[in-house]
Order: structure tokens, then C-alpha cells, then sequence
């Protein structure tokens, strides 16, 4: 079947066979071998990608069902080539990785989380990534990693748009309704009277 | 870990849907696919043709209807968990949701499709048994509805039948103005399978009078259960009627024995569970004038 979709935001189109699950039309026939293939039954989150904005499983999406979404793999989330996201810096900072194996799932779990929120505590962090297993660093300097980033996230001047508003099913999970800048302009005592 | 191979086939309205699922007993639904994807890859289920419900119209949303909640079969459950008319109005949903799967495969996996499932420890059909809920279904010969009690008759088995596809949800509204709900979940690990849970709801009048109570169990048995508890009507839910009425509701518990826990464990827990569950609700519904969901 003929199947056609973003990915980081390149159109990508391939024939592929119904059973060829996402993961392997990424890695095999896009060539993003960053997706990692793991358990391949959707205990392990190695293999998690960022569609339309929020975390899944490729190994249990049928490539035929992603037709037509945005996919973001961990090639996409990088500002430009050969650099690393706030967060991917974070990892390495705080050695949030030992074999490397479920970083890339654990790095676009994460992104989503900071795209909705900086202010994220403990609590929130493990919860997002309650859904990927890491068999090499007990998680400590995962989550030290995501605090770090959120940190970092929240004391840099970089403006951020409102992806919760965008993807919708995060609407009211405890995103800012509105971006930096207008939320700026309504405080008190602020913008224009 | 590939499935074997199989026809896709992604019908444009759900009366297609029915009739492709009529044609071919080999026929299987997927929507979120959290659940048949590792069934296929692990060559458990090995259907010829998968029909994909996902991205039909008339299967998504959440609305209110006639003094209930109808949510449509393919609403993702992290959509259904942050929408606040499931808060507000079927606020033990709301409660039980986060445990169902973790984030990415609640971004994926349906309501309609744990429904469909069946799977004994879900959390959704649990919930969908203890409030009474109906199971709304298309068929080749039109619309169907059977309630939640009915509709579990095994583990991993409905009464759906070929040709038919579950299509909607619908939860019934408590109009009372003091509810309180209580979830309690054992599992080996974090949103792992439960080796037992148990939800419950509980509505009280102005002198703090149970005046309606619900009590569900899953993981137990071979299907979520209700238990009766309507012995608590009237009482004023002291510690001594709550722990009479579930010594005599949980009395005959049909508990399953396996690798996991025994059938002595899961009904000692299911004990325990089903007490924290009902003093949760308890202590929700005399903490608030309004229903709504309190975590």
C-alpha cells in the first residue's frame, strides 16, 4: 500500500506492506535508524516516536495507519545539524544514559512533556516515562536529566509556542493557555492599558 | 516479533465497516491497536484482514445525552482523561483512567477498544460494569445495546458477534448532589496488569445518609464484577456497615490462580480494596457539595 506522511517535517512516501509496522518503514525504508527497535511488542518504549506532537509506540502503529501524520523522530528534534536539543544536552550533562539503547525514547518522551509544560515536578517526570524501560541506569539520572532540562527550559529566553493547544488531547492537563508573550502582556500591571 | 501477513482495509463509514466485518469471519477490528498489535506480533491472533475504525467521524467524541455520557468507541483514553465533562459528570472514569497503560499508549489505545478487548484486570470495562454503563454497538441490522453486566462474559470475550462493532459507550449520569468515588489498584509494577482493583461511587444526602452506592471488582475473576452493596443505603457508612456489607458482597468471589497471585490473594486483597475504594468515595463525597473528581 501506498502511504504518504511527515516525517521531521519532510513529506516521505513509500509502498509498504500492511504488516510493516512504523518502526521498521522509519528505520528500514526512511533510513532514521535513530528509532530503536526493542521488544517489539509495546512493553519497552525503546521505540518511541512523537506523532503529531505526542509519544507513541511505532512498533504498534501499522506504517498504513500513520499515513497522512507528522512524525518526529529523534533525528527532528535537534535546532539544526550537528547540534543537540536543550534536552539531548541535558542527557548528556547529567549522564542520563549508560548503553544509550532507550535514550531516544526516553528524549521524545521527555520533549513532549517540556513542549506542554516547564514546571514540571518529580511526580510529572515519572509518570512520562512510567511507559520506558531503561535496564542500565535505575532512572535517577533520567529524571536528574529532565529536571535539568525543565530548568534550563524555564530560565532560557526562548520563546515557546502553546503546543498543548495544537494536539489537543494535553488540553487541560496543566498547560499555560496561551504562549509566553501573551500571557506577559494580561499581567498585572504590564502591557497595554 | 513481525505479524503475519494480512489485507488493511480502511472502510469510509461504519455501515462499510459492518459489512466487511459480515463478509469475513477472518475479519478483526483494530482502532488504537494497543493491545492487537501484540497479539499479532506475537502470531497469538493471526487474522486475514484488519478493518481500521480509527478514523471514522461517527466513532469519536465525547457528548451528553439524555442524563448520560456517550463516548464514542475510538475516543483516545488520554483524550477521555482530560476532558472535563468526564471530570465533572462520570468523575470515576476520570479517576481510573490514569491507570489504564501508560502515557504513549494512552495516546494510541481507545475506550472502545478496551471495551472490546475485555481484558479481566482493564480498568475501563470495570468501571463501565460497576456504573451500569450500555455498550452500544453497529451491526448489519442496525444499532444495538446491551448493559455492561451482560456484555463481559469471559476473559477476553464479549457477546459482539460477526459483523458487529462496539460504537459507543454510555455511561449513566448520578444526579445527585454529593458523589464521592474511590480506585484502588495492586499490580506488580507501575500501570501493569492489576492483580486486583476495585472502583466504587458513592452518593450521600444532606445529614451525610448514603442514599446510592456502586462497587465494582476486576482482576479477580474471569470478567470485572459488580458486588451488592445495597445494604449501605441508609447508613450513615461507618466503618462496621462497610466492612458487613463487603464480608457478605465478596463472600462468593469466583477468584482465578495463576502465576501472578492466588485465588486466596486476590480475594483477601479484593477485601481490602474494595474497603479503601468505598472510604475514598466516602470521604470525596463529604469533602464536596458538587460532584466532580478530586485526585
Amino acid at each position: 500500500m501506498k502511504i504518504e506522511l511527515s516525517v521531521n517535517g519532510a513529506r516521505c512516501a513509500s509502498d509498504v506492506e500492511p504488516r510493516m509496522t512504523l518502526l521498521d518503514a522509519l528505520r528500514d525504508d526512511f533510513l532514521l535508524t535513530g528509532t530503536h527497535a526493542g521488544c517489539e511488542h509495546g512493553v519497552c518504549g525503546a521505540c518511541t516516536v512523537l506523532l503529531d506532537g505526542e509519544p507513541v509506540r511505532s512498533c504498534l502503529i501499522f506504517a498504513v495507519q500513520a499515513d497522512g501524520y507528522e512524525i518526529t523522530t529523534i533525528e527532528g528534534i535537534a535546532t539544526s545539524p550537528g547540534e543537540l536539543s536543550v534536552i539531548q544536552d541535558a542527557f548528556c550533562e547529567t549522564h542520563g544514559m549508560q548503553c544509550g539503547y532507550c535514550t531516544p525514547g526516553m528524549i521524545l518522551t521527555a520533549h513532549s512533556l517540556l513542549e506542554r509544560t516547564h514546571d514540571v515536578n518529580r511526580e510529572d517526570i515519572v509518570e512520562a516515562i512510567s511507559g520506558n524501560i531503561c535496564r542500565c541506569t535505575g532512572y535517577g539520572q533520567i529524571i536528574e536529566a529532565v529536571e535539568f532540562a525543565a530548568d534550563r527550559l524555564k530560565k532560557s529566553n526562548v520563546l515557546r509556542g502553546n503546543k498543548a493547544a495544537q494536539t489537543g488531547s494535553a488540553a487541560g492537563h496543566d498547560a499555560p493557555e496561551k504562549g509566553v508573550l501573551e500571557a506577559a502582556a494580561d499581567a498585572p500591571g504590564k502591557g497595554p492599558k | 516479533m513481525k505479524p503475519a501477513p494480512f489485507d488493511y482495509v480502511r472502510p469510509g463509514s461504519l455501515a462499510e465497516a459492518c459489512e466487511l466485518l459480515a463478509a469475513d469471519e477472518d475479519a478483526r477490528v483494530i482502532a488504537g491497536g494497543q493491545t492487537l498489535v501484540p497479539m499479532l506480533a506475537m502470531r497469538l491472533a493471526r487474522p486475514a484482514r484488519l478493518i481500521d475504525v480509527l478514523r471514522l467521524p461517527e466513532l469519536s467524541g465525547i457528548r451528553e445525552d439524555n442524563g448520560s455520557v456517550v463516548i464514542g468507541a475510538t475516543t483516545r483514553q488520554a483524550f477521555a482523561l482530560n476532558n472535563p465533562l468526564i471530570q465533572k459528570s462520570v468523575p470515576l472514569l476520570a479517576l481510573a483512567l490514569p491507570w489504564v497503560g501508560h502515557p504513549p499508549t494512552r495516546n494510541r489505545g481507545t475506550v472502545g477498544g478496551s471495551i472490546a478487548n475485555a481484558d479481566p484486570s482493564a480498568e475501563i470495562p470495570l468501571v463501565a460494569v460497576t456504573l451500569g454503563a450500555e455498550i452500544e454497538a453497529a451491526s448489519p441490522g442496525g444499532p444495538m445495546s446491551t448493559p455492561a453486566d451482560d456484555f463481559f462474559i469471559g476473559p477476553m470475550l464479549t457477546t459482539i458477534g460477526i459483523g458487529e462493532c462496539v460504537s459507543a459507550i454510555r455511561f449513566p449520569v448520578w444526579k445527585h448532589q454529593r458523589i464521592g468515588v474511590g480506585f484502588h489498584e495492586i499490580s506488580a509494577r507501575r500501570s501493569d496488569f492489576a492483580f486486583v482493583s476495585a472502583a466504587a461511587q458513592i452518593a450521600i444526602d444532606e445529614e451525610g445518609r448514603c442514599i446510592d452506592a456502586a462497587l465494582g471488582i476486576g482482576g479477580v475473576g474471569d470478567r470485572p464484577f459488580k458486588l451488592d452493596v445495597s445494604s449501605l443505603i441508609g447508613t450513615r457508612l461507618e466503618a462496621k456497615s462497610l466492612a458487613d456489607t463487603i464480608a457478605v458482597a465478596a463472600v462468593d468471589l469466583d477468584a482465578t490462580d495463576d502465576l501472578h497471585a492466588s485465588a486466596d490473594y486476590r480475594r483477601r486483597v479484593a477485601v481490602t480494596l474494595c474497603t479503601r475504594a468505598l472510604e475514598d468515595a466516602h470521604n470525596r463525597a463529604i469533602g464536596q457539595q458538587s460532584p466532580g473528581v478530586a485526585r
